[in-house]
Formats: C-alpha cells, sequence, structure tokens
C-alpha cells in the first residue's frame, strides 16, 4: 500500500477514467486541483461518438489550470489537463506527447480507457498515477492492472460513492488498487497534493 | 524510471521491425511507438506468441502469417463521408479551385480499404469534375487495395454512409450509386473509371506525380514525427503550388516542419493550401 505520494518527486503524470456520471464526477475533480498543480492530467470520458465534444471548454471553466482536447502528438505539458477527442483512442506516445489512433473501439468506446493507462504505463510506470471514476462499463479494468504491473499507483473511486458503481467495482475486482476512495477524498489529496 | 520488462520489450518491437524491414520491405520503423504496442501485444495473443521475439520468429519463417499481421496493422476501417464537413468544405471552398484547372490530379494517400476515395470520386461527379480528374489511391497493403478497388460495402454501414452523405452536401441520394448484393453493395463501376489504385508507401517511396489535392486523412496519426516530416514532406512536393492538403481533423501540421509550406483554408476541417514554391 502507498497511501500517501510526494506529488513534487514521485509522479510524472496523472491518467483519468471515467464513463456514466463522469462530467460531474470531472468537473469536482478538476475544480480540485490548485492553480500550482504540477502533474499533467490526461484524461478519458467516454463519449459519444458522432459529434464535437465541448467538454474541454464546458470542465475548464470549473479548473484552475489550461484544460484542452488533444490533438495527434500534442505536448504534454506540465500543469495542464489534456481530453482524448471524441472517436479516437488516446495514447501516451512518449513522456512528451500524446498519439491518437482509430484502432476498433475497446468495448463498445473510442476513445477508451484501457489504451490510456496502458500506454501511460508503458511509458511513466512507476512514476504514474491512474485514477478510475463512475461508469457502467468495464473498461478500464485491464488498464488498470497494466498501470499496477508496472508499478504505478491506482486510485479507484469507492463503488457506493460513485454514480454508476459498475466500472470501480470491476476495477478493484479485477486489478485491485492502491487506494480506494470517494471522490471528495481524491479531490482533497488533489488539493492537499499529499 | 521504467522497469526491465518493458525496456526489454520495447527493445524487442524493434528488432522484430527491423527484421520485417530487411525480410519483406515494410518499414515500419518509424510509426508511432504506443500504437506499435498496443498492437504488437494484440498480434502475440491472436498468433499464440509468448514472446515478441517469438512472433519475429515466426514472422521471418511464415510469409503467410506476415500478410495476415499486414492487414492487422494496416487496415483501418473508415466511413464514407468521415466527417462530414470535411466534405462539405471540399465542395464549398476547393472544388470551385479545381475547377479552374483542365485536367485535375487528386492523391488519397493511404486509402486503405477505400472509403474516403469513393466518396471523393461521389463529391467530383456531382460537381461535374469527374471526368476530367484523376484520383490516385495508394496505401502499402495490396489487399486493401484489391478491396478499394472493388467498391463493395458492408449493408450494415450504409445507413450511417447515407447519413454522412447527406450532411456533407450530397446532391443526390447515396442509393442512386449502389446496387445491393447480398449482405453488401457494391458502388457504381463507373465512378472508378478514373481512379488508380497503386501500392506506395510513404515511408519509403517518393512523389510519383504533381497534384493539385492531396487527400491523407487518420493515417500520419500512426507516424512518428520524423515520418510524419518525410510524408508531409512528399505532399508538399508533389501539391502545385496553391494546391491543397486535407488531413484528419485532430492531426495538425503546426507540430512540424513543414509548417511554413502551408496555410489553413477551412482551419476546422485541416484542409490547408500550399503557400511555397
Amino acid at each position: 500500500m502507498k497511501p500517501s505520494l510526494d506529488w513534487q518527486h514521485d509522479i510524472d503524470a496523472i491518467v483519468v477514467g471515467a464513463s456514466a456520471g463522469g462530467v460531474t464526477a470531472l468537473r469536482e475533480l478538476l475544480g480540485a486541483l490548485p492553480a500550482d498543480f504540477r502533474p499533467p492530467m490526461l484524461i478519458v470520458l467516454h463519449l459519444p461518438r458522432h459529434r464535437p465534444s465541448t467538454i474541454a471548454e464546458v470542465l475548464g471553466a470549473y479548473c484552475a489550470l489550461p484544460v484542452y482536447e488533444a490533438c495527434d502528438k500534442q505536448r504534454i505539458e506540465r500543469g495542464s489537463v489534456m481530453f482524448a477527442p471524441p472517436d479516437y483512442h488516446m495514447l501516451v506516445e512518449d513522456e512528451a506527447s500524446v498519439a491518437l489512433s482509430l484502432d476498433e473501439p475497446v468495448l463498445f468506446s473510442r476513445p477508451a480507457i484501457d489504451p490510456l493507462f496502458s500506454s501511460a504505463a508503458a511509458v511513466f510506470s512507476n512514476r504514474l498515477l491512474a485514477i478510475l471514476l463512475t461508469g457502467a462499463s468495464t473498461d478500464g479494468s485491464n488498464g488498470l492492472a497494466a498501470v499496477r504491473r508496472a508499478g504505478g499507483t491506482a486510485w479507484v473511486q469507492a463503488p457506493e460513492d460513485a454514480t454508476a458503481s459498475m466500472m470501480p467495482a470491476a476495477a478493484l475486482a479485477y486489478a485491485g488498487a492502491e487506494a480506494v476512495l470517494t471522490l471528495e477524498e481524491i479531490c482533497q489529496r488533489m488539493r492537499n497534493r499529499a | 524510471m521504467r522497469d526491465q520488462e518493458a525496456e526489454l520489450r520495447d527493445l524487442e518491437i524493434r528488432l522484430l521491425l527491423e527484421a520485417v524491414y530487411l525480410r519483406y520491405h515494410y518499414d515500419f520503423r518509424d510509426y508511432a511507438t504506443a500504437s506499435l504496442r498496443r498492437r504488437m501485444t494484440q498480434a502475440m495473443m491472436k498468433f499464440g506468441c509468448a514472446r515478441i521475439s517469438d512472433l519475429q520468429h515466426r514472422l521471418l519463417h511464415e510469409p503467410a502469417l506476415f500478410s495476415q499481421m499486414l492487414q492487422y496493422f494496416t487496415v483501418q476501417v473508415s466511413e464514407m463521408f468521415r466527417d462530414p464537413g470535411y466534405f462539405l468544405a471540399l465542395r464549398q471552398h476547393v472544388i470551385p479551385v479545381l475547377r479552374t484547372y483542365p485536367s485535375i490530379k487528386l492523391w488519397v494517400a493511404g486509402c486503405s480499404s477505400g472509403e474516403e476515395v469513393w466518396s471523393l470520386a461521389i463529391l467530383l461527379h456531382e460537381e461535374g469534375l469527374l471526368e476530367r480528374s484523376l484520383i490516385y489511391a495508394t496505401d502499402i497493403n495490396t489487399e486493401a487495395l484489391k478491396a478499394a478497388a472493388g467498391g463493395r460495402f458492408d449493408v450494415a454501414n450504409v445507413a450511417g454512409y447515407s447519413k454522412n452523405y447527406q450532411a456533407s452536401g450530397g446532391k443526390a441520394s447515396l442509393g442512386d450509386y449502389y446496387t445491393s448484393a447480398y449482405d453488401g453493395v457494391i458502388f457504381d463501376r463507373s465512378l472508378k473509371k478514373n481512379i488508380v489504385f497503386a501500392d506506395h508507401s510513404l515511408s519509403t517511396d517518393s512523389v510519383f506525380s504533381e497534384v493539385q489535392l492531396v487527400s491523407c486523412r487518420n493515417v500520419l496519426i500512426y507516424f512518428n514525427r520524423a515520418l510524419q516530416d518525410r510524408a508531409v514532406g512528399l505532399f508538399r512536393d508533389a501539391l502545385v503550388r496553391g494546391g491543397f492538403l486535407g488531413l484528419g481533423n485532430k492531426e495538425s501540421l503546426q507540430f512540424g516542419t513543414h509548417a511554413d509550406a502551408f496555410e489553413p483554408v477551412v482551419r476546422e476541417q485541416r484542409i490547408y493550401r500550399k503557400i511555397a514554391p
């Protein structure tokens, strides 16, 4: 168990996955990030595939950091939040950039959480924090397992605290986690960076 | 700090790509790493290999396996009129310029199974330009090229294509262009009279013609920056001055070395125009 993290030194990036109920949860999470928060945050929220998304603008209004939707080979900037665009998977290409892909949807979703988490694990290994939030899907289970295999840290929203419990419950059963937390506890850790 | 297992796997991937290049002359060495890792892992499972080295061994000794793997690596199933806004922008901003040329050459680079080529042919036909157009549809995958030339698509997808077509400013009904055949639809042969399907690699081949439009959508996302620069360099060299380049709607020239050679025409649809000589 790693109950606390030294943010300045241990974490180079944070990946977040959310599905049903995710907009509300992410609004709280992004709202909790202090303006001097350094690790870049990469997010997959399951989205309708065939229309442009306004999620980055909408949630950007609640966040002290710049929030934007990724383009291919977009640079990963410290102190920023990046969303996967609709109908593309977002992968971590290297420590400095993401890559998009039109590979098959995973569990009917594109973007999907597994490709983001797995690709981030391959690049950041033990310097990665993965957070899996509410959702009615089993996406994220494989990705979370990959994160933990690579030595990264997994936080999962407590199923009873989630709007939709299936995704966190499935991931806990399949991959386990370093911590099972309520959304408020996750937000608190962000605020305290502890 | 990366763990040793991850380092080893990346080393094995590099060796496999080198082996594939030497044995089959397909060059994936500058493909984007994250996607390659993902597909290699899937290929290992699919072909029952415990390690990437085992997969490499089999690929070297079994050409049939390589051709299966090639499908796996390169075939991107697209949609006809994917991102209707792109095709609408072509109609509104590019067609009027193309119309001024006595003969028009277009290049669909990385055409895969052909959805975009056929869409473009329909668009040109409706604009009255197909007769004096020549479309080069290129890909590295000869099986995909064969499928593209067949112009046969799964009937399950046609409703979605029709919706895209209408949203793209289509002037008729998509149904006017195909006939049903079992569980598929086959597009009108006359549309492909002026399409040349050809084997061409953006990694290893050079420019083969001067063109007024290059459409290369969601191909560059699979390349690393160096290979993206090579490909965009080919497009720049192939395009006439003032010629158009269309990319996928999450692809951008801004991170590459040729950004200065182009200016945006319809920025949100990723349609650019060559400004440099």
